[in-house]
């Protein structure tokens, strides 16, 4: 029990190993060893939900081994990242079963690479250490970057450079920061830097730094340039991936570093980000609406919903933490299940094109079904898994800016209008073209793959406790921390007013 | 009277002097020259591995010959790496230069001469010593980078190298007599004893010699401005000469700056930090965008080593322990990557047609995807991306940079790195991304062998008894220069 965290981080990439010795020729079973592999790591990671204490705030299932120099290897888990491990392992196995019939060559080597990406973003979620936290979040760029690049479509070498170095100059610059914070600390141990207090000018250049890569892997307004073309190229599973998981590395990197290790220019810088969100909701929003690929289409809905999970995370207050969590979960299965939809009928007709299809209610009615109810959570209604986090955050930036919330709520609307107009092209209207008219429904794998998505996204609609309750004693640890040093911060200022 | 204690102490120069003589005979009196030069080679790496373990098996710190040898963990470090990588450019030697019809017996042995040359500079703690060890190394690289004879190529590599070498040679000779004038020794501990007088800060003699020794060590390490020959050089000279040429000499000019500038000149630190400061920039950002647009992948290596250099003064320019130790991880592991990459290089073969361009990895992954992801592992690995060796290379000298509150050096740094990766990125792609081109003719099972080790390294550097060892060792080995703490 005391490496399960090691397993469950380290299962994939045995399983890796374990396909590297197959020979080329064997797809069938790379395919079964690399859907026995997540499932496996799925159970375990269960196990390790099971049992979760919900009841601390501080890290459990830690490991601490000696590593490189003064480096640790140490692994925990608090009620922040555990949910996004889950996350992770349940969306792998999904990746590998939509991967089944759509990735045809160079089988061994596409399995390997998610195996390894899934190791990779575990252990981002999972590491205590600052450098292994590090070393996880840019290893992962290497399998992700050959996945977009060998199985993408057309423009796949232009999308997988830009996404690589632009994620890269992010992160070399929080490499830095991470330096700079080793030698003001004497440490890279996360639980022991969350309780350090680093002077306040000092925050600001840490912060900056720290927002230069989690701001890029977001994406923030005006970064999220490469996210459309990384996804419009990738294959179905890796854009499941990029928006599920990798996105969430953002998020997770906000409520990790940037708000509790730096509160005061977190406080201080909280409105340039509102700012960057709001843009976000609305900008790309508006972009979204004119899309002609259903990809990019879902790609720019990513970046708008993304400026929710910011703007609850720099309310820094119960409500808006826990929101912006519940939103990246909630998004991470959404979008997830939006681009499995699109892959579906990519596999079929090989566009993704938008004009390319209408009518399909007529031939597809359970595709029909599964798609409608993934647009009604992306639209956010109540019910869903989508409503919860809009709502939370909503209600956190209400507190702490009305022209924000206010501005911010529009984004709902336009949401729905992009949503909405793309289910009324593709599903709805009359089945013209005559390329349409022999397409299958989904076939049993896709029932599997779509089956478990629905039923989350509803039953979280409805009843979003087992997700609120295990992040609750995390976050107002959390946000108590950060209040707190706003109250130390506001006294220094004062006594210095009064010398 | 020399006692026995001092021939110890140069034991492993000793085994070196005396093989190279030795096989120089032997390879003489063998009447088959493609024999003689099989059976010399090999010898040679024998030598070099019994060098090596001469080396290893010294401890302690002793400085013989009237204080211009020295022999502690610091020497001991560096000589280690110097002798492997220099034994396994040698056995990747024996299948190319075989194929070539260039196996002759001269070349082991004039190997062997300028590895001799390397471990002298290493050790040196004389400004005499210093410029004996660094003849040695010298004037055996000149020849060897000619060796192609009939080779216009090959030849002009041999000319320029000379004509540069000896240039930056006599700026280091006349640097040195100005830091004799000053001192009045030719000792560095006298050196350090002098410059570290209150006066010597301002003093233009000092000051000019320093940066003519600068210079001169610059041009050995290939650092921007002084890196011209690099590219013609390395393309020009054959390939596994530039395998040598890209590992073993850099770290023993590198040795020889960190001693000369912590050990002799510590007392003029800002004088030299700025200087250091400028070479390493000029450098990494050089490095960075010259490698763009070559298509020939060793003129690539070339630039690429130049940014390497660069990256590694970082750790020099903090001038500090763990800089120092930065230094010497950077330089283990840079040379441990390069063999790689050349033991790739070296496989690119079509026929008996030995292929230097990049094109010509076109979709490798798809003919032979253990050769391609080996280099593409070297690849990210050169790129800094962790896990691999690479990263750990960088994070070791950027962090005494930023202890020293060096920020504007280590941003520069990083974002050479990240335009670096592009090029590096490349090659990854032509092999993964690309149709394919005309496989390559079977792997060499020798220089496969250095391929597989370089790309495991990288890989297992993460692991706490590879890349821990290594951090250990290099920090207990600059703890001998400055007074260190552990990283």
């Amino acid at each position: 029990m005391s490496n399960i965290l090691s397993v469950t981080i380290f299962l994939p990439l045995v399983g890796a190993l374990l396909i590297a010795t197959l020979n080329a020729e064997a797809k069938g079973n790379a395919r079964w060893i690399a859907l026995w592999t997540t499932l496996v790591t799925f159970a375990v990671s269960l196990l390790v939900w099971i049992n979760f204490d919900t009841s601390t705030a501080g890290f459990q299932f830690v490991e601490e081994h000696p590593w490189l120099g003064s480096l640790k290897y140490k692994l925990g888990v608090d009620g922040i990242s555990m949910l996004f491990v889950i996350l992770t392992t349940f969306l792998m196995p999904l990746c590998i079963l939509a991967s089944w019939q759509s990735i045809q060559v160079r089988v061994k080597e596409y399995m390997i690479a998610f195996l390894i990406l899934e190791t990779m973003m575990l252990g981002v979620f999972c590491a205590l250490d600052m450098v292994l936290f590090y070393l996880f979040f840019e290893a992962g760029l290497i399998p992700m970057f050959i996945i977009i690049g060998v199985w993408g479509g057309k423009r796949r070498v232009y999308a997988s450079f830009k996404f690589f170095l632009y994620t890269l100059l992010g992160s070399v610059l929080m490499l830095l920061a991470m330096m700079a914070m080793y030698w003001h600390a004497g440490t890279t141990d996360i639980p022991t830097l969350l309780q350090t207090k680093f002077p306040p000018e000092m925050q600001w250049w840490l912060w900056i730094a720290f927002f230069a890569s989690f701001a890029v892997k977001m994406p923030m307004w005006p970064l999220h340039t490469w996210l459309p073309d990384a996804h419009v190229e990738a294959p179905t599973a890796g854009s499941v991936i990029l928006a599920g998981i990798l996105l969430k590395m953002g998020g997770y990197g906000f409520l990790r570093f940037s708000l509790p290790m730096f509160p005061n220019a977190s406080a201080d810088l909280a409105p340039f980000v509102f700012t960057l969100s709001i843009v976000a909701i609305v900008y790309t929003s508006l972009v979204a609406l004119v899309q002609e690929d259903m990809k990019k289409l879902i790609a720019y809905s990513s970046v708008a919903h993304m400026g929710y999970v910011t703007m609850g995370i720099f309310s820094a207050t119960q409500q808006g933490v826990d929101g912006a969590i519940f939103q990246m979960l909630s998004h991470g299965i959404v979008s997830s299940a939006l681009f499995l939809c699109v892959g579906v009928i990519y596999d079929r007709m090989h566009t993704r094109e938008i004009s390319a299809y209408g009518g399909l209610v007529e031939r597809m009615p359970k595709y029909a079904f599964a798609f409608m109810v993934f647009t009604m959570a992306n639209i956010g209604l109540p019910g869903t898994s989508g409503f919860i986090g809009e709502f939370l955050t909503l209600l956190a930036a209400f507190h702490a800016n009305t022209w924000v919330a206010i501005i911010a709520t529009s984004g709902v609307i336009l949401s729905a209008s992009y949503a909405l107009y793309l289910y009324r092209r593709v599903i709805f209207g009359a089945l013209e073209k005559a390329n349409l008219k022999g397409i299958l429904d989904l076939s049993p794998r896709e029932i599997a793959i779509l089956a478990p998505l629905i039923l989350l996204t509803i039953f979280y609609g409805v009843y979003p406790s087992p997700v609120l309750d295990v992040t609750a004693t995390s976050v107002k640890n959390l946000v108590e921390n950060y209040q707190s040093a706003q109250a130390t911060a506001a006294a220094s200022l004062t006594t210095r007013g009064y010398q | 009277m020399i006692d026995s204690a001092v021939l110890l102490v140069v034991l492993p120069e000793l085994i070196l002097a005396l093989g190279a003589i030795a096989l120089l005979m032997i390879g003489v009196f063998m009447p088959n020259g493609e024999a003689a030069g099989r059976t010399v080679s090999w010898l040679a790496i024998g030598v070099l591995l019994a060098a090596g373990i001469a080396a290893i098996d010294q401890s302690g710190s002793s400085i013989v010959f009237g204080g211009a040898f020295v022999s502690d963990s610091f020497t001991r470090f560096l000589k280690i790496v110097i002798l492997v990588g220099a034994a396994l450019t040698l056995l990747m030697t024996l299948d190319n230069f075989g194929r070539a019809k260039l196996l002759l017996f001269e070349y082991p042995v004039l190997v062997l001469l300028a590895t001799l040359g390397m471990l002298m500079m290493v050790s040196a703690n004389d400004l005499i010593a210093l410029y004996l060890g660094l003849e040695l190394q010298s004037l055996a690289l000149y020849v060897i980078a000619a060796f192609k004879r009939d080779d216009v190529r090959s030849s002009e590599a041999g000319l320029k190298y000379f004509v540069l070498g000896a240039l930056s040679s006599g700026m280091l000779l006349y640097g040195a007599s100005m830091v004799y004038g000053v001192t009045g020794s030719t000792s560095y501990a006298t050196i350090a004893d002098v410059a570290k007088m209150p006066e010597m800060a301002s003093n233009i003699g000092l000051t000019f010699g320093l940066v003519f020794v600068l210079v001169g060590l610059a041009f050995k390490i290939a650092a921007v401005p002084f890196h011209m020959w690099t590219p013609d050089v390395y393309q020009g000279a054959p390939t596994p000469v530039t395998a040598f040429f890209a590992g073993a000499p850099k770290i023993a000019a590198m040795a020889l700056l960190l001693r000369f500038t912590q050990a002799a000149l510590p007392g003029i630190a800002p004088q030299w930090q700025q200087i250091v400061i400028f070479l390493s920039i000029a450098s990494m950002a050089l490095g960075a965008f010259a490698a763009i647009g070559q298509t020939n992948i060793k003129r690539l290596l070339a630039y690429s080593s130049i940014g390497h250099v660069g990256f590694a003064l970082l750790g020099l320019a903090a001038n500090s322990p763990e800089g120092t130790s930065g230094v010497l991880i950077y330089l283990a592991i840079y040379v441990a990557m390069t063999l790689g990459a050349f033991a790739c290089v070296l496989s690119m073969r079509r026929g008996d047609l030995y292929v230097e361009n990049i094109s010509d990895l076109a979709g490798l992954a798809r003919s032979d995807l253990t050769f391609a992801t080996i280099l593409g592992l070297l690849m990210f690995s050169f790129a800094g991306v962790p896990p691999l060796a690479g990263f750990w290379a960088k994070w070791y000298v950027f962090l005494p940079a930023i202890k020293a509150g060096l920020y504007p050096l280590a941003v520069i740094g990083m974002i050479s790195s990240v335009i670096g990766a592009y090029y590096y990125l490349r090659v990854v792609k032509i092999m993964f991304f690309d149709e394919p081109a005309e496989a390559f003719a079977p792997r060499e099972s020798r220089t496969f062998a250095v391929m597989a080790l370089s790309a495991a390294f990288t890989v297992a550097f993460v692991l706490p008894f590879v890349g821990g060892a290594l951090v250990d060792a290099a920090t207990a080995a600059a703890s001998v220069l400055v007074s260190a703490h552990p990283l």
